[in-house]
C-alpha cells in the first residue's frame, strides 16, 4: 500500500510520518509541493511543521500549492487524507474540514504527552481504535486552538465527527476539547497531536499512535 | 498605479492572545486607561492598471484573511 507524504518547504514531520507508515507496514511515498503529482498514491499525509514558514496564516499558503490542488481533488473524491497539526491547518485552510486554528489560548508552545479519547473509529484513520478508546500521543503546537462557530460545532457533535478529544488538560484553548475531527465520508481527518512521533518503543511515549498508520492500510485493503 | 489597502483583523468573537500580550506589556510602560488591545495585519498591494473590484475582494477572503476567525476591509488609493 503506498501512503504519500507531502513535503512543503518548513515541514518538519515528513520524514517521520514516512517512517510510521513504513512501521505499520506500508510503503511511504515521498510528494513535492511544487508537484502537480500524486503518483498514484493510496493515500495521503500531511504532515506537521511550519509549512512556508507559517507566513500570513498557518497553513493559508499551503493550501495554494500545486500539490494540493491534486489532494482537494482526490479527497472529494474519496482518497485518505490525515493532516497532522500543520497538516491539520492546510485542511482546514483548504475548506476540507471546518473551523480554524488559532494561536494558544496560553500563548505558549506546548509540548506534552497528552491523554486523548478516540471518539470515532469508522474513519479511514481511526478504524484500528476501539470506541472511546483512551491513548496517550505527543502533542506540539503553537497555534492549536480549534476554533468554529456553535453551528459549526453542534453540527460536527451530532455528526459524530469529532475523531479526538483532549483527556484531563485542554492544552491550547480548543472549543469543546477537540482535538481532532473528520469531514462527512470520514476519509479526511485533521488532528493536531502527533501519531508519528508515537509509533515505537525506542523513541518514547509508547506507540498509540500507530493505529492511525495501520487503520488506513486496512482501509485501503479492505476497500 | 493604484495602492490597493486591505486591513485584516480577527473577529472581535476569537481570542487575540498577542493583542493581550501587547496589551500587559502597554500596561508596563504605564500607558494609562487602556482597555484592550487588538492586533491585526495590513497589506498594501501596488496595482498597475485597471483595479478589478471583485477579484480583490476574492483574494481577501481567499487568501488575505480566513473568514473563519478574520473580517477584512478594502481601500483603494489612487
Amino acid at each position: 500500500m503506498r501512503v504519500g507524504v507531502v513535503t512543503f518547504p518548513g515541514s518538519l514531520d515528513d520524514q517521520d510520518a514516512r517512517r510510521a507508515i513504513q512501521v505499520a507496514g506500508g510503503e511511504p511515498v515521498a510528494l513535492w509541493h511544487g508537484d502537480h503529482d500524486l503518483k498514484a498514491v493510496d493515500a495521503v499525509v500531511l504532515p506537521g511543521g511550519f509549512s512556508y514558514g507559517d507566513y500570513l496564516r498557518a497553513g493559508a499558503i499551503a493550501r495554494f500549492s500545486p500539490v494540493m490542488t491534486e489532494v482537494i481533488a482526490a479527497a472529494e473524491g474519496g482518497l485518505p487524507v490525515l493532516g497532522i497539526c500543520n497538516g491539520f491547518q492546510v485542511l482546514c485552510e483548504s475548506h476540507l474540514l471546518p473551523g480554524a486554528l488559532v494561536r494558544n489560548d496560553h500563548r505558549k508552545f506546548v509540548c506534552r504527552d497528552q491523554g486523548l479519547r478516540i471518539e470515532r473509529t469508522d474513519t479511514a484513520w481511526t478504524s484500528g481504535y476501539t470506541a472511546a478508546q483512551e491513548v496517550t500521543i505527543v502533542l506540539k503546537n503553537g497555534e492549536g486552538g480549534y476554533v468554529a462557530d456553535e453551528l459549526t460545532l453542534d453540527r460536527l457533535e451530532g455528526e459524530g465527527r469529532v475523531v479526538a478529544r483532549y483527556l484531563d488538560v485542554n492544552p491550547n484553548g480548543s472549543l469543546r476539547d477537540i482535538a481532532g475531527i473528520s469531514n462527512e465520508r470520514g476519509n479526511v481527518v485533521g488532528l493536531m497531536p502527533h501519531p508519528e512521533h508515537a509509533v515505537e518503543a525506542l523513541t518514547g511515549s509508547g506507540t498509540d499512535g500507530l493505529p492511525f498508520f495501520t487503520s488506513v492500510l486496512t482501509e485501503v485493503v479492505g476497500g | 498605479m493604484a495602492r490597493v489597502v486591505v486591513d485584516v483583523m480577527l473577529k472581535p468573537e476569537i481570542l487575540d492572545p498577542q493583542g493581550k500580550a501587547v496589551h500587559g506589556a502597554l500596561d508596563r510602560i504605564g500607558l494609562p486607561g487602556v482597555v484592550d488591545v487588538r492586533q491585526g495585519k495590513r497589506f498594501e498591494i501596488e496595482i498597475e492598471g485597471e483595479v478589478d473590484d471583485a477579484r480583490i475582494a476574492e483574494v481577501a477572503e481567499s487568501l488575505l484573511s480566513n473568514p473563519v476567525i478574520e473580517d477584512y476591509t478594502v481601500r483603494v488609493d489612487d
